[in-house]
């Protein structure tokens, strides 16, 4: 599969969010548009409270935006909080989440929570035990299949939670520092990861970080400051944004 | 994938030893049906068992297992008379509290009505009924006599003939079948001293009455047993137990012995209306306050480990929330585990009250209508103890992984 696919993974349209009323007001994020193609990785740079993680929720579908539109997969999806979808429902079948702790559900196996998330997704279960092992062995992590999360390195549960994003074959990976528990090598195996899936399997992916070391896997960065979105100056001449932020 | 069973999988031990807590509650709960149950079977066991049709009693009287009743032993030869009556026999019934072997021995003393009868209905589990008109008794398993031994009650020694199990009176003494004047002996036992003064006294008051110029000759007799004095003894008999003939009109028979102005008569099951409404109304309202109380702590008791199970996993309830599953799957791994919790106690309870349960030193029946029920109500709270924590997760937001 080609890199990056023309049809946009996600677009978004003047975002914005205003937490609080008057004295107290705090613009989160102030007009961010943005466009991730199919196969494309994003990452997302930028300091603390710089409105990164509202970014990443609000196109998430788990915190709405107080302004603008969400069009994930070409369907309008969201404008302002009004939302023109399931928004659980729409969760399930096109978004994959990654965080920076693997949130695997403890009393389930590796290859439980994989399956799990297949048959959230209305997956038989005799389909969701076929295929999870699948992509646990695409991810490098089978023959942890049977182990609970706790008996799991940091990384291994990073790709098992890289794993269960995958399970629906999402348009859209969001991840939130998923390498800021890992050392500065499974960090970068990690992001080579998301990577890999966002080519080979053309879901679009966008990360965010702090890890710079590691940027160079991406195809784009953006930074985020004071609420607003730029394209980064950290950018490779050939990482250059399709689309211009506003 | 069941979650519910793969979460407690996860937490075997703290969910079994709530199970442990609940069953355990639920076995009082259980119990304490099954004693009052126990309670009306051990009241009404001997009115069921005696086999009467009617009860003729001190008039005024509720009947010998309310309160004291004493009627005179020939009324029986009146019941006699009254069209439709098969049988009548005499029927006495007291308490006593002796002392036996160096212990407490505390029976029902029940007297038949000899020749007529000898005990032949009551169901024993070893010996023999009475076979002759003084000095043998039938006894309970539950006085821990011992068939053959002999025991003194009175001025009399009392030959245990025969056994039987499980036949108590309403306050779970074991009954004691005696023939009816051995059973007035043992009631009216008076010392010696007491009985030249009642036996001087009557052929005093035989002196003075017109019965003692008319007739002198009754002087001797007044000084002897008051056995002998038909016209002049006391009242010596609790009841007079009447048996229909086949196809007679109970209401009839009832109706005309009715209107005997000395007497009162009520039919079997009135006399077991009387008893329940008497002697045990009282412990059943107390025990059902009591299992009522115990179903509201077992089910905060439910609610609040259901609760805390949840808060434990809010985390994964976000987590499960924000990869986009139903309600109904988190609803389900709750309220399945509130269920699974509700079921094992009830299990345990019951498992656990089949070997406690016999060892109480009163009855305790637990019947099948009484399971469901208690069945029922432990669906109902497992089903109200998990609504807690239904809220508490529904109200979390999928945000909250973030945190």
């Amino acid at each position: 599969m080609s890199t990056t696919a023309a049809t946009p993974a996600i677009e978004t349209f003047s975002l914005t969010k205003v937490y609080g009323h008057d004295n107290t007001e705090v613009v989160a994020m102030k007009d961010v548009s943005l466009r991730v193609n199919r196969g494309e990785v994003v990452a997302l740079v930028g300091p603390s409270g710089a409105g990164k993680s509202t970014l990443l929720t609000a196109v998430g579908l788990i915190n709405p935006p107080t302004a603008g539109r969400i069009v994930i997969g070409g369907q309008p999806v969201m404008e302002a909080d009004r939302a023109f979808v399931d928004l659980r429902a729409f969760r399930r079948k096109h978004l994959g989440f990654v965080f920076q702790k693997a949130n695997l559900i403890p009393f389930l196996t590796t290859v439980e929570n994989v399956q799990l998330a297949m048959e959230i997704n209305d997956a038989s279960s005799r389909a969701a035990r076929s295929r999870a092992p699948e992509l646990l062995d695409y991810l490098g992590v089978a023959d942890r299949a049977d182990h609970l999360p706790d008996a799991l390195s940091g990384g291994e549960q990073q790709r098992v939670a890289v794993a269960r994003a995958l399970a629906n074959e999402p348009s859209l990976i969001l991840a939130d520092e998923p390498t800021a528990a890992l050392d500065g090598t499974r960090g970068r195996q990690v992001m080579e990861l998301f990577r890999k899936v966002a080519h080979e399997r053309g879901a679009g992916a966008i990360v965010v970080t702090h890890d710079h070391r590691a940027l160079d896997v991406f195809d784009q960065i953006y930074e985020m400051e004071d609420g607003r979105l730029s394209p980064s100056q950290l950018n490779k001449p050939n990482q250059q944004p399709e689309r211009s932020v506003v | 994938m069941n979650l519910a069973t793969k979460d407690i999988r996860h937490n075997l031990g703290r969910f079994v030893l709530t199970t442990i807590g609940i069953g355990l509650l639920l076995m009082i709960v259980m119990g304490m049906g099954g004693i009052y149950k126990g309670l009306i079977h051990e009241a009404t066991l001997l009115v069921n068992t005696v086999g009467a049709d009617l009860w003729v009693v001190q008039g005024s009287t509720r009947g010998p297992f309310a309160e004291l009743s004493r009627i005179s032993a020939n009324l029986e030869d009146r019941v006699r008379a009254v069209p439709g009556v098969a049988s009548a026999r005499r029927f006495v019934s007291y308490t006593v509290q002796r002392e036996v072997r160096g212990r407490k021995l505390r029976l029902v003393v029940t007297g038949l009505a000899w020749p007529e009868d000898r005990g032949d209905w009551i169901p024993l589990v070893a010996g023999r009924p009475l076979r002759q008109a003084h000095y043998e008794m039938i006894a309970d398993r539950s006085l821990g006599l011992a068939l053959g031994e002999r025991v003194k009650l009175g001025k009399e020694v009392y030959e245990v003939v025969g056994l039987t199990k499980g036949l108590v009176g309403g306050g779970g003494d074991g009954l004691g079948f005696f023939t009816a004047s051995d059973a007035a002996a043992i009631q009216f036992d008076v010392p010696a001293e007491a009985t030249r003064l009642e036996r001087a006294a009557r052929q005093a008051r035989l002196a003075v009455s017109d019965l003692g110029r008319v007739q002198p000759l009754l002087r001797n007799r007044a000084g002897g047993p008051a056995s002998g004095l038909p016209a002049l003894a006391r009242p010596q008999v609790s009841a007079v137990l009447v048996r229909l003939q086949p196809g007679a009109n109970t209401s009839v028979a009832l109706a005309t012995i009715a209107t005997w102005p000395d007497v009162s008569v009520y039919t079997t099951h009135q006399q077991i209306d009387m008893l329940i409404a008497g002697m045990v109304d009282k412990a059943r309202r107390q025990l059902g306050l009591f299992r009522v109380l115990l179903i509201i702590i077992s089910t905060i008791i439910m609610a609040l480990i259901i609760y805390t199970l949840t808060l434990d996993k809010i985390h994964d309830i976000a987590m499960l929330k924000l990869i986009g599953a139903r309600n109904g799957v988190i609803v389900g791994l709750i309220l399945q585990q509130a269920l699974l919790m509700g079921a094992l106690g009830y299990g345990l309870a019951y498992w656990i009250g089949t070997f406690a349960f016999p060892q109480f030193p009163r009855r305790v029946v637990i019947e099948m209508p009484d399971l469901l029920l208690l069945a029922g109500v432990v669906l109902a709270i497992s089903v109200l103890s998990s609504l807690l924590g239904i809220w508490k997760a529904m109200s979390v937001e999928p945000n909250k992984v973030l945190s």
